[in-house]
């Protein structure tokens, strides 16, 4: 990866990624080892960490439900969406399921507002969404996660 | 109707390689490289391109500024980080039509003696930036990227680099920064990017859709590309419409189309016999737009000329029943949670704006507290390094100036009259 960057700092965003997907989430560990790992210091690593909403520096569940709360998808019913999956789950935005199953979140612009309203699992996005699909989206994911 | 982009993105295989050339991809690459750079550039001068993004500067004046000397390496930058809300086109290109783009990245580059290039793709298109990456393997192994590109001698590296959740990082400068590994925080100019930009080197920084235009703008010329759109906005455009139509979707038209035939023939009108509220018409930081004011040309200038933009192509339809202050609010809330912290007016008033229009939607209103509104967007417009302020204090200001009468509403009856919902 480091030889795709004319230096180290670029390879900074990257690694974060890698090092999300490895560890689950941006512990405090998980910047100190990236900030040896390119030779910059904890601090400078965690200022990139904490500038950007993608990093998670708490853990998060298995699935993370990120749903659009912008005005495409406002006015398509987002707000009642997420009022339904509060309900189905038992959580608020920004909560985890006890069993650590599902993370709630409230997110901006996706940028799928055509295919309103809108979440992002993962790293996969579920468009057009009722409360309905969201019911069968959650169950399918339940019966996966055993 | 002439289209540019869209042509094949119903074929599923298009994204591949071998059937985008099957189709007449990588013809224009071909083409650029028997021509001397100079009339690159030229034709695409002569396309009346408008950069695609938002700012809508001209393509060809941008690549203009680089500097003449070719000491210093040269940087080409594509901004694929659409999060302009409302905007999801460059999306659509990127997962159906990458190679449209890539091939724009090598006519482009080789134009301007550019031997790296870098696609900034928002971090949440985990899947587009799959695609795309795919692609630019499959350019690889035909030859069109990398050493000696068509034994022409010319050699182009291309990088896909993921963003990570951040809307600032739209802006030009704070993408440079983010490419960098650091926060995305606008830089401020001069110097321009086309001095020093990525690394240090002079970069020229194009939006998707501007650059996949530049295979077609090579093949049929600059002037046929011109002709598709109105005066000094060449072209056709992609548009966004979102929002309760009864066709939301990307739809390719020429710029200056009538903003009244893209909601109403080709987007199909209202959902469900709604009636049409307002319209904001280029992306959430455009100024909103009253049902009546629909009858003008979906280009720069004209939409210019009514007092708002056709900006990044994200029209935004707001129905007849819709509480305007919410709908505002809803906005603020983003642009108070996307302003970077780097200067005071707008991490401060965009907090302002998101908490005041909060309580007036509450029916906590305050009497003045749409005047503090208006007072705190004076004191953000222009006062910052980057355009984030404006695009918050634009539709704050058009949406009071445009309803007045419902915010006045909210105060005086303490509550909302629609039911505090959408």
């Amino acid at each position: 990866m480091l030889a795709r960057y004319p230096d180290k700092e670029a390879a900074i965003l990257p690694t974060l990624h890698l090092a999300q997907r490895e560890f689950g989430h941006l512990s405090g560990e998980a910047i100190d080892y990236v900030a040896t790992l390119l030779g910059f210091t904890p601090a400078r690593i965690e200022g990139v960490a904490t500038f950007y909403t993608m990093y998670n520096r708490k853990p998060v569940g298995k699935y993370h439900l990120q749903v659009c709360r912008n005005l495409s998808c406002s006015l398509m019913g987002a707000e009642h969406l997420i009022e339904h999956m509060s309900r189905k789950l038992g959580i608020k935005p920004g909560g985890t399921t006890a069993d650590g199953t599902f993370t709630l979140s409230t997110v901006e612009c996706l940028g799928s507002c055509g295919t309103a309203p809108v979440m992002q699992v993962n790293d996969d996005y579920h468009e057009d969404l009722t409360e309905e699909s969201i019911d069968a989206i959650l169950d399918g994911l339940r019966q996966e996660h055993g | 109707m002439e289209l540019v982009l869209t042509t094949h993105f119903g074929n599923d295989r298009y994204r591949h390689a071998d059937t985008y050339e099957r189709l007449g991809g990588y013809a224009a690459m071909r083409k650029a490289f028997s021509m001397p750079k100079e009339e690159i550039v030229a034709e695409v001068r002569k396309a009346n391109l408008r950069g695609r993004g938002g700012a809508g500067f001209p393509a060809g004046v941008k690549w203009g500024f680089l500097p003449k000397d070719l000491s210093r390496p040269r940087v080409l930058v594509i901004n694929a980080d659409e999060g302009e809300p409302g905007t999801f086109k460059d999306r659509l290109i990127m997962s159906r039509g990458p190679h449209l783009m890539i091939e724009g990245i090598v006519i482009t580059s080789y134009a301007l003696t550019i031997h790296n290039g870098y696609v900034y793709i928002r971090g949440e298109f985990v899947r587009e930036a799959e695609i795309v990456q795919e692609a630019i393997d499959e350019a690889y192994a035909k030859g069109y990227l990398g050493k000696n590109i068509l034994g022409s001698g010319y050699d182009l590296e291309v990088t896909v680099h993921r963003g990570a959740g951040a809307y600032i990082c739209g802006e030009e400068t704070s993408l440079l920064n983010s490419l960098e590994g650091k926060r995305g925080w606008p830089r401020v100019k001069p110097p321009f990017p086309a001095s020093v930009g990525a690394f240090g080197l002079p970069t020229i920084v194009n939006n998707v859709e501007t650059i996949a235009d530049i295979p077609w703008i090579v093949t049929h010329g600059g002037e046929k590309f011109a002709s598709l759109g109105v005066e000094k906005d060449g072209g056709t455009r992609l548009v966004c419409v979102s929002g309760p139509v009864k066709k939301p979707g990307v739809y390719e038209l020429p710029v200056g189309i009538s903003l009244r035939s893209i909601l109403y023939e080709h987007a199909g009108g209202m959902q469900d016999g709604k009636a049409l509220k307002a319209v904001i018409p280029g992306g959430s930081s455009t100024p909103v737009i009253r049902a009546d004011e629909i009858d003008v040309g979906y280009d720069i200038d004209s939409m210019q000329k009514i007092g708002t933009m056709a900006g990044s192509g994200g029209v935004i339809v707001i129905p007849e029943g819709t509480c305007m202050v919410r709908a505002l609010s809803v906005l603020m809330n983003f642009y108070a949670h996307e302003s970077c912290g780097q200067c005071t007016p707008c991490r401060e008033g965009c907090g302002w704006l998101a908490r005041v229009l909060r309580r007036i939607e509450n029916g906590e209103g305050r009497e003045g507290d749409v005047e503090l509104i208006l007072n705190v967007c004076d004191n953000m417009m222009g006062r910052t390094i980057c355009p984030l302020a404006d695009a918050a204090v634009m539709p704050a200001q058009s949406f009071i100036w445009k309803f007045r009468e419902e915010f006045d509403r909210h105060v005086r009856d303490k509550k909302c009259p629609y039911g505090n919902t959408f």
